[in-house]
C-alpha cells in the first residue's frame, strides 16, 4: 500500500511538473539517436540539418547526435521504441523504408505505430550503379545479361530490409528476372567498394553516393528508382523511363521522430518549428553542397507517408 | 613533390593555431578512456562549419593523429586501452610503468608513434596511386583469410600456453556473436536488453583490461597501503632518441605492418598493433621478455597503430570510399564544404589536400614533442596509491564505457565482462586473445557470408575461396604463422625437458 500511495504521488508530482514544462520546452540541449554510425550519409544530413537548432527563432537549444548503429538500424530503433524516454528531449532519425520494412518482416520491438513522426528532411533515391569500366550501359543491358544468366548477376546493396533490398526486389519483380543481391555489412560505402572493385557486377546505392563516386569517375549510373529524375542527375533515367512498372517505394526518407507517449504539446511544438529549421538557408546551401538532396514534409504529410508506404512494402515482401 | 609547395599554408598563424589546439586537445581526447578516434574526431565536426575547409581540415587530421598516439597514455599508466588501436601497448607498456619506468614507456611510444606516423604519411604522400588499386584488391575471400591469418596470432598472444590463448580468443569469437547479426540480421544469445546491440568493443575492452587490475587492486586491501614505494625513474628524452632508433627491428617491423595492414579498408586499424606486436615478438631473439616490460614490444606496437594512419587515408582520398569509421566523419568534414574527394580533390582544390596531408606530417612531430614534455609529469600517475587507482580508474572505466554511446547498457557489459576476466586471468587466460576474438569475429564472419553468397551466384566457394594469388599469398602466411608457432612450443618444450634432466642429473650426484 504504501508503494502504491508513493507511485501514485510520484506520477501526480510528473504529471504537474511536466504540464509546466510543456510550456517551456525546451529548457535544456536535446539529444539526436542516429541508428547509423558516424560518418555514413544518415548522421552526416542529421549534423547539418539540426546545425541550426540552438538559434533564436528555432529551438534555441542545440540538438546533439547520438549514434547507435548496428544491424541495419535496428540495434537503434530498438532502443528508441523501448528504453528511449518519451520527454520530449529524446529525438530519434528515421530511415523510410528501413524501419517499416523490418517491423513486417519481424524479429523487432518496434512498428510505425510506436513513433511519431516530426518532419522529413530528405529523400535519396535509390540509384543503380556498375564500375566506369562495366559493359552495361542500360538497366536493359542488366536485364538482358541477368535473363540469360539467371541467378548469376551480382550485385551489392547497404543490407536486407534496408531501401536497396526494396529496389533489389521490386527490380526482380517488374524484370521478372532472378538477381543474386549480397548484401553488405558495411552499408552504403561498403557496398559502393564492392561495385569499384569489381567484386560484384553492379550495385544498387545512395543517389547522393552514387553522384561524388561519378564526379570521381568510378562508376556510371544507369537509372533512379523514383518516380521522376533527381535534380542532381538530370540526364539519369528512371527505371519507369526504361520500361520497368517500379515506384517510389524504396526512395530513402530521412527525418525525425519521437516515441510514442511524448506530450501533444511537444510533439506540436515540434512539428512546427523543426520544418522551419530544415528551411534555413545555410543547411540548404551546406546539403546541397554535400551532395544531399533535400525534401522538407510536414507531419501531417509524413504520417500519410508512412501509412501509404506501410501498404505498398506489406505487398512487396508477402512475396518472400 | 607537389606537396612541397603548400607547406607555407600550414605555418599561417591560424592554421598553425588550429594545429596546435588539434594536436593538444587530440592528445588529450585520446587520453581519456572511452574517447576513440573516431569519437574525437566526430566530436570536432560541429567546429569546422564556420572555419574554412583546408582549416577544418587542418584540426581534424591533426585531432586524428594525436588522439591514436594519445590513446597509449591510458594503455601505459591506467592499463585501460582507449581503442583496439591500443591494445598491444597495455601488454608491455604497462608492465614497464609498474616496475617504475612510466616515463620511459612514454617517451618510446611518443617516439615510434611519430617515426610510424610520418613514414604513414609519407606513403600518402608519394605513392597514394599504387596504395589505392591494393586497397581495392581486397575483396571478401582475402579479408576472410585475413581474420583468419589474425587469428593464428590469438594463440601466440601474451599467453602462457597456446592452448590457453586459443580458448581465450573463442571465448571472444563467441561474444562477438552476440547481438544482431550483421548481414541477415539474425537476433542471437540476446538475453538482455543491454547486449541487444552485440557487444561494442570499446565498453569491453575498458572492462577486460582495466576491471581484473582494479580488483586486485582492492582484494589487495590495506596491507598494500604500506607497500613499497614507487620510485618514477626519471629517463632523459636524448636516451629514449637512442634506444628507439637502437632498436630498429622492432620499429621497422612495426612501422611497415602498420602501414601495409592499416591500408586494408575496414580491417587495418584494429589489428595493426596487434600484428606487429606479434610479429615483432616472433622474430625477436628476446621473444620471453616480451609481456614482461620489454620496450620493443612499446615500440612495435606504437609504430604500427601511427603508420595505419596515413595509408588508412588512401581509399577516401582516391576513391572516395571511407576505409575506417574515422575516414568516414572525416569524409562528412569534407562535404560540409561541398568538397567530393576523389580526383575532384587534387585536381580542384589542391590547396586543401596538400594542406591538410602536410599539417598531417607537421602534425605527428608536434604531437611527439608535447608527448615527450609531459611524459615525465604523467608517469608520476604510478606513485598514486592503489586505493585511490582503483577508485580512479573504476570511475574512468564507468565514464568511458557510458560514453561511447550513452548507455548504461555499455557499463554492465564492462563490468560483467570485467569481472569475468579476473577469474579468468587466476586461471593463466589473457584479455588480448580474447579480445582479438572480438574483433576479429564479426570480419571472418561477415565476409565470409558475402564471399559465400557471391560465389554461389557466380562460380563455387572452393574456386572462390581458395584460388587467386593474394587468397594463396593469405593462406600460406597463415599456415606458416601457425607452424612456426607450433614449432617454437615444441622446441621449448625440448629446450626445457633437456634442462630439467640436466638439473635432475645435477640433483643425484
Amino acid at each position: 500500500m504504501k508503494k502504491l500511495t508513493a507511485s501514485a504521488a510520484i506520477a501526480l508530482a510528473a504529471l504537474a511538473g511536466s504540464a509546466l514544462a510543456d510550456e517551456n520546452y525546451p529548457e535544456r540541449p536535446i539529444m539526436l539517436m542516429v541508428s547509423y554510425g558516424a560518418g555514413g550519409a544518415t548522421d552526416f544530413q542529421a549534423r547539418i540539418v539540426t546545425m541550426t537548432a540552438g538559434n533564436e527563432d528555432a529551438l534555441g537549444m542545440p540538438i546533439a547526435i547520438i549514434n547507435k548503429p548496428g544491424a541495419g538500424g535496428r540495434v537503434g530503433w530498438n532502443w528508441f521504441a523501448g528504453q528511449a524516454e518519451s520527454d520530449g528531449y529524446t529525438l530519434g532519425a528515421y530511415n523510410i523504408p528501413h524501419f517499416i520494412a523490418q517491423s513486417i518482416e519481424g524479429g523487432v520491438s518496434y512498428s510505425a505505430d510506436s513513433f511519431e513522426p516530426i518532419a522529413n528532411w530528405g529523400a535519396d533515391p535509390a540509384v543503380f550503379v556498375v564500375a566506369a569500366d562495366s559493359e552495361f550501359n542500360s538497366m536493359n543491358d542488366v536485364v538482358d545479361y541477368a535473363a540469360a544468366n539467371p541467378g548469376k548477376l551480382t550485385f551489392s546493396g547497404a543490407g536486407l530490409f534496408v531501401g536497396h533490398h526494396i529496389a533489389a526486389l521490386q527490380l526482380e519483380k517488374a524484370a521478372g528476372v532472378k538477381l543474386a543481391y549480397i548484401p553488405n555489412n558495411q552499408g552504403g560505402a561498403g557496398a559502393m567498394k564492392a561495385v569499384i572493385a569489381g567484386e560484384v557486377l553492379g550495385g544498387v546505392n545512395n543517389l547522393s553516393d552514387a553522384f561524388r563516386a561519378r564526379e570521381a569517375g568510378n562508376v556510371k549510373i544507369l537509372g533512379v528508382f523514383d518516380l521522376e529524375r533527381n535534380d542532381f542527375l538530370p540526364d539519369v533515367p528512371t527505371l519507369k523511363e526504361q520500361g520497368f512498372d517500379i515506384d517510389n517505394s524504396s526512395v530513402n526518407f530521412r527525418g525525425v521522430m519521437v516515441p510514442k507517449g511524448t506530450p501533444q504539446p511537444i510533439i506540436d511544438k515540434l512539428a512546427e518549428v523543426v520544418p522551419t529549421m530544415f528551411a534555413n538557408g545555410r543547411v540548404a546551401s551546406k546539403m546541397k553542397a554535400g551532395g544531399s538532396p533535400m525534401h522538407i514534409m510536414t507531419r501531417d504529410e509524413v504520417i500519410e507517408m508512412w501509412k501509404a508506404r506501410e501498404v505498398a512494402l506489406k505487398e512487396l515482401l508477402a512475396g518472400l | 613533390m607537389e606537396f612541397l609547395a603548400y607547406f607555407g599554408d600550414v605555418f599561417t598563424p591560424i592554421n598553425f593555431g588550429l594545429l596546435l589546439i588539434g594536436t593538444i586537445g587530440g592528445l588529450i581526447l585520446g587520453a581519456t578512456p572511452g574517447l576513440s578516434p573516431t569519437m574525437a574526431v566526430a566530436l570536432l565536426i560541429p567546429f569546422t562549419f564556420k572555419l574554412e575547409p583546408a582549416q577544418g581540415l587542418i584540426l581534424l587530421g591533426a585531432a586524428y593523429t594525436s588522439t591514436v598516439a594519445g590513446g597509449a597514455v591510458s594503455a601505459i599508466l591506467l592499463k585501460i586501452p582507449g581503442a583496439p588501436a591500443n591494445i598491444a601497448t597495455t601488454l608491455d607498456g604497462h608492465a614497464m610503468a609498474k616496475k617504475g619506468q612510466g616515463a620511459r614507456a612514454l617517451q618510446l611510444s611518443f617516439l615510434a608513434s611519430a617515426v610510424g606516423g610520418v613514414f604513414g604519411v609519407l606513403l600518402l604522400i608519394f605513392l597514394t596511386p599504387v596504395l589505392a588499386q591494393w586497397a581495392l584488391a581486397f575483396g571478401p575471400s582475402h579479408l576472410f583469410w585475413l581474420a583468419i591469418l589474425g587469428v593464428t596470432v590469438i594463440g601466440s598472444l601474451d599467453s602462457s600456453s597456446v592452448v590457453k590463448g586459443l580458448l581465450s580468443g573463442c571465448i571472444g569469437l563467441w561474444l562477438a556473436t552476440v547481438g544482431f547479426d550483421d548481414i541477415m540480421g539474425a537476433q542471437r544469445f540476446i538475453f538482455h536488453d543491454a547486449v541487444s546491440g552485440g557487444i561494442n568493443v570499446i565498453p569491453a575492452l575498458i572492462g577486460l583490461f582495466a576491471i581484473p587490475q582494479v580488483i586486485s587492486m582492492f582484494a589487495g586491501g590495506r596491507r598494500s597501503l604500506d607497500a613499497e614505494i614507487l620510485t618514477v625513474e626519471r629517463h632523459p628524452i636524448s636516451k629514449a632518441f637512442s634506444e628507439v632508433f637502437s632498436r630498429l627491428r622492432a620499429l621497422s617491423i612495426g612501422t611497415v605492418t602498420g602501414s601495409i595492414i592499416g591500408l586494408i579498408p575496414g580491417v587495418g586499424g584494429q589489428i595493426a598493433g596487434l600484428v606487429a606486436y606479434d610479429q615483432s615478438k616472433k622474430m625477436s631473439p628476446e621473444r620471453d621478455k616480451f609481456g614482461t616490460g620489454h620496450p620493443e614490444g612499446v615500440i612495435a606496437a606504437e609504430s604500427a597503430n601511427n603508420a595505419m594512419v596515413g595509408p588508412s587515408l588512401v581509399p577516401l582520398l582516391t576513391l572516395s570510399i571511407p576505409g575506417s569509421p574515422t575516414a568516414a566523419v572525416l569524409l562528412g568534414g569534407l562535404l560540409i564544404h561541398g568538397i567530393f574527394p576523389g580526383s575532384d580533390l587534387f585536381d580542384n582544390h589542391p590547396d586543401v589536400a596538400w594542406t591538410f596531408i602536410n599539417s598531417m606530417l607537421i602534425g605527428q612531430i608536434l604531437m611527439c614533442i608535447f608527448g615527450l614534455y609531459v611524459a615525465g609529469l604523467a608517469a608520476r600517475v604510478a606513485q598514486v596509491p592503489n586505493a585511490i587507482m582503483a577508485a580512479v580508474v573504476l570511475g574512468l572505466a564507468v565514464f568511458g564505457s557510458y560514453s561511447v554511446q550513452h548507455s548504461m547498457g555499455d557499463v554492465y557489459v564492462m563490468a560483467a565482462l570485467g569481472t569475468g576476466m579476473y577469474f579468468l586471468e587466476r586461471f593463466g587466460f589473457s584479455a588480448a586473445p580474447l579480445v582479438l576474438g572480438l574483433i576479429l569475429g564479426p570480419i571472418a564472419e561477415a565476409n565470409f557470408v558475402q564471399g559465400s553468397m557471391i560465389a554461389n551466384a557466380t562460380s563455387s566457394i572452393g574456386s572462390y575461396f581458395f584460388t587467386g594469388p593474394l587468397n594463396i599469398a593469405l593462406i600460406a602466411v597463415a599456415v606458416a604463422s601457425i607452424g612456426y608457432s607450433v614449432w617454437l612450443e615444441l622446441r621449448q618444450r625440448r629446450h626445457t625437458a633437456k634442462e630439467e634432466a640436466v638439473a635432475k642429473k645435477g640433483a643425484i650426484s
